[in-house]
C-alpha cells in the first residue's frame, strides 16, 4: 500500500476518520461545549463536536456563539491547551507505605493510554513542543510525562479565523501546524484536507483511501491560512528580547500592571507552556500509606518564592515580572525558544483584561517614551 | 528510563548534636545495590524525605569518598525540618539524590583557597574542606573565615580547630554578638575579608551563607584583585523537584538545583541583590 501523504475527506465522511482511529484502540477526545465554554472531553461520535459554534475572545471575556452551520472546526480554543493531556494537574508520583522497620516506596506510574485528540492548534503543538523540550529533553526525563505523552496520537486543525486575543503569527507557531502532529486537517467549505505529518499519520491516512486534494483546494487552504495570519490584531515584538525585558527591571510599568494584577494565576494554568508545579504530600487517616503528588503551582502564589524565613517574591509586581521575565526573556537563555507561543489565552481568561502584548510593548518603551504615550485602555467591562 | 522521583529508604546511623535545633543526620541507605551505587561530589544536596510530610533539599556534608554514609546537617526552621527533628536513632528518611553542581576541586587545585561561610553555611562547604585536606599537598594555603551571630551558633568548632592545626592554613572566626569565652574577631565576616593576607593572582574563593555576605563580601576581595570568575558562591532557593523542573529555583536564567547551587560568581553577580529575583 502507497503511503499517502495528503487528501480530503468531506464534512460528511468525517466520521470515518474517527471510526478508523477507535478501531485502532484510541479513545477520542475532542472540544466540547461545556458550561459556556469549550473543553477537551471523550468523544463517541461527530456530533459530539461543537458543530456551529464559534468562539470570541477578548481581553477578560469568553464567549460562544451558535451560528447554524454546519462548521466542525469553528470554536479555535477553550481555556485548556494540550498541557493537561501530558503534564497532568495533578499526578501521583510515589506511594509511601509504612513497614515494620521504616517505609517502602513505589512509584506509580500511569498506565500508558492511547489517546487520539481531535483538534489541536498550532499555537497549542508549539507549546506541546516546549513541553516536550522541558519534560523530555533535559537533563532529566520525567517518565510520568513521557508515559503519557507516547500514547498521544495528534490530530491538527489548521486556524482559518483568528481571535481578537491570537498573536500566534508575531511568534510564529501558527496559524498554520508547521510540525508536532500526525495529522493535519484544514476546514475549507464543506471539505476537510487532511496532510500527514508522522508515519502513524501516513499509515492512516492510507488506510482511509481518501481522494486525492486538487491544487485548487490545497491553494485555497494555504490562502485561508495567509489570510488567517493577516488578520491578527495584536502582535508581540521579539527583536530585543530577552535583553531588553532583563533591562526593563525597574520600569515604572511593572508598578502600573501590579495595580490592577490580582495574583490569581489564571494565565499561568491556562498557558500551554509554564511547567511550574509544587510537591504534595498526602497521608492516609491511617497514617500507614502516603501519596507523593506533583500539582501545577504558579509563580503568582504566595508559596512560590518562600524560602525559610523569607520570600524572594513579597509583592505582585514581583510576580508579574517574574512571570512576563521568565516567559519571554530567560526562557530563551534556558531553552533556545521563546516560552510564549501567541495563543492569547493569558489576555482571555486574565479576569481584568491584563494584554500581555500591551504590556511587554509598554514594557520595551524606554520610560521618557511612555511618558508621551497614552495611558492604556481600562480593562474592558464584563 | 531512570525515575528521578523515587524515593529511596534510608535509616538514621547517627544522630549529632551540632547547636540549638541544629543536628547531623548520618543516613545509610537501605536498599543494598542503591548505597553501593550512590556516588556524589562535595557540595551536592540530596532531598530528603520524612513519611508523611514532605521533602527538603539538604547538602551532603559528608566525605565523597565514603558514599556509602550520607551526612546531612539540618536546622528546624520549617514544616519538613521541624518534624525531622523529632527522628531518634534507627528511623527512617528517604533520600532522592545526589542533585546540582558542588565545588569546583578540581580548578581549585594548585590554587590558595579562601573558603568563606556565614552561620549555617558552613555545612555545604565542610565536606570540601575535608576533600582538600585528606590532599593537602595539591592545594597551596588555605583561609577559613568563619562568621556567626552569637557564640552559640558556632558549629563544628572542634572541627575549626583541628583545621587550623593543619600546615599553612588559617581559620578565622567572627561573631557579631560573642559572650566573653570569644576569642576571635568581634564584628562582621566581611571585616576579615580585608584582614586575611592573600596572593590574588593564584587565589580561588569558595563562599556560602547569606546573599547578602555574598554581596558585601564579593566586592572586596574583588577590589583586592580576586577576579569574579575565581570565585564560587552556593546559592539557595526554594526546590521541590531538584531537578530542574518544577521552577521554584529560578535565578535569572538559572535553575539553581541544577545548574548550581554552587555558581561561578561572574555568572550570579547580574542577578544578586535584584529585587524579586
Amino acid at each position: 500500500m502507497a503511503r499517502e501523504t495528503c487528501g480530503i475527506l468531506s464534512r460528511t465522511n468525517f466520521h470515518r476518520l474517527l471510526d478508523a482511529l477507535s478501531a485502532k484502540g484510541y479513545r477520542l477526545v475532542g472540544p466540547m461545549v461545556h458550561d459556556g465554554a469549550v473543553v477537551w472531553d471523550t468523544i463517541q461520535r461527530v456530533s459530539d463536536l461543537p458543530i456551529g459554534w464559534r468562539d470570541h475572545q477578548e481581553p477578560g471575556r469568553y464567549r460562544l456563539e451558535q451560528t447554524g452551520s454546519q462548521e466542525i472546526f469553528g470554536v479555535v480554543h477553550g481555556p485548556q491547551s494540550l498541557k493537561p493531556f501530558a503534564f497532568t494537574p495533578r499526578e501521583p508520583l510515589v506511594q509511601i507505605e509504612r513497614s515494620k522497620d521504616g517505609f517502602t516506596t513505589r512509584s506509580t506510574l500511569p498506565s500508558s493510554e492511547k489517546v487520539a485528540i481531535i483538534g489541536a492548534r498550532a499555537c497549542d503543538l508549539a507549546g506541546l513542543g516546549i513541553q516536550d523540550q522541558i519534560f523530555l529533553q533535559g537533563e532529566y526525563q520525567d517518565p510520568y510525562y513521557a508515559t503519557r505523552r507516547g500514547g498521544l496520537f495528534i490530530i491538527a486543525v489548521n486556524c482559518t479565523r483568528a481571535l481578537q486575543t491570537c498573536f500566534c503569527a508575531s511568534m510564529d507557531t501558527g496559524p498554520c501546524a508547521k510540525n508536532g502532529f500526525d495529522l493535519a486537517l484544514t476546514e475549507v467549505d464543506d471539505q476537510l484536507l487532511i496532510e500527514a505529518g508522522s508515519e502513524a499519520g501516513s499509515d492512516l491516512l492510507s488506510a482511509l483511501s481518501l481522494s486525492p486534494a486538487s491544487q485548487g483546494l490545497t491553494r485555497q487552504a494555504a490562502a485561508l491560512g495567509d489570510a488567517c495570519a493577516q488578520s491578527q490584531v495584536r502582535r508581540l515584538d521579539r527583536t530585543r528580547l530577552p535583553q531588553a525585558l532583563y533591562e526593563a527591571h525597574e520600569h515604572p510599568r511593572w508598578d502600573d500592571v501590579a495595580a490592577r494584577c490580582l495574583a490569581c494565576a489564571n494565565c499561568t494554568m491556562v498557558c500551554p507552556t509554564c511547567f511550574c508545579h509544587k510537591v504534595e504530600e498526602t497521608p492516609d487517616l491511617t497514617r500507614q500509606n502516603s501519596e507523593h503528588s506533583r500539582l501545577w503551582d504558579s509563580c503568582f502564589t504566595q508559596e512560590h518564592g518562600y524560602i525559610h524565613g523569607k520570600n524572594i517574591r513579597p509583592t505582585i509586581k514581583d510576580r508579574y515580572r517574574m512571570w512576563v521575565t521568565h516567559k519571554l526573556a530567560s526562557w530563551i537563555d534556558q531553552f533556545g525558544t521563546s516560552g510564549c507561543v501567541g495563543c492569547g489565552r493569558c489576555i482571555t481568561w486574565c479576569p481584568v483584561g491584563i494584554d500581555l502584548t500591551e504590556e511587554v510593548s509598554a514594557l520595551l518603551k524606554s520610560s521618557e517614551q511612555r511618558s508621551t504615550s497614552s495611558r492604556p485602555q481600562e480593562a474592558p467591562g464584563r | 528510563m531512570i525515575n528521578p522521583y523515587l524515593i529511596h529508604p534510608a535509616t538514621i546511623m547517627e544522630k549529632i548534636r551540632e547547636a540549638d535545633s541544629i543536628h547531623t543526620y548520618r543516613l545509610r541507605l537501605n536498599d543494598e545495590e542503591t548505597r553501593r551505587n550512590f556516588r556524589f561530589a562535595a557540595g551536592q544536596f540530596n532531598m530528603v524525605y520524612l513519611f508523611g510530610v514532605g521533602e527538603v533539599a539538604i547538602s551532603i556534608v559528608s566525605d565523597p569518598e565514603e558514599p556509602e554514609r550520607l551526612d546531612h546537617t539540618i536546622r528546624s526552621v520549617g514544616r519538613v525540618t521541624s518534624a525531622i527533628a523529632q527522628l531518634q536513632l534507627g528511623e527512617t528518611l528517604g533520600i532522592r539524590g545526589p542533585f546540582g553542581q558542588g565545588w569546583p576541586l578540581e580548578a581549585v587545585r594548585g590554587h590558595d583557597v579562601v573558603i568563606v561561610t556565614g552561620g549555617l553555611g558552613c555545612a555545604p562547604v565542610v565536606g570540601a574542606i575535608d576533600y582538600m585536606f585528606r590532599r593537602r599537598r595539591h592545594y597551596g594555603s588555605v583561609k577559613i573565615i568563619h562568621g556567626v551571630k552569637t557564640s552559640r551558633d558556632l558549629l563544628f568548632h572542634e572541627r575549626f580547630e583541628a583545621w587550623g592545626k593543619q600546615p599553612d592554613t588559617e581559620v578565622l572566626l567572627a561573631s557579631t554578638r560573642p559572650d566573653e569565652t570569644w576569642r576571635y574577631h568581634v564584628g562582621v565576616v566581611t571585616d576579615l575579608f580585608e584582614r586575611v593576607t592573600l596572593d590574588p593572582a593564584k587565589t580561588m574563593v569558595l563562599m556560602c551563607g547569606p546573599e547578602i555576605m555574598m554581596r558585601l563580601g564579593v566586592p572586596i576581595l574583588m577590589r583586592r584583585g580576586i577576579p569574579a570568575t575565581a570565585i564560587y558562591v552556593s546559592l539557595e532557593r526554594h526546590m521541590e523537584c531538584g531537578i530542574g523542573l518544577c521552577g521554584h529555583c529560578q535565578m535569572g536564567p538559572y535553575f539553581l538545583c541544577k545548574d548550581g547551587p554552587v555558581m561561578r560568581y561572574d555568572l550570579v553577580e547580574p542577578w544578586l541583590g535584584r529585587g524579586g529575583v
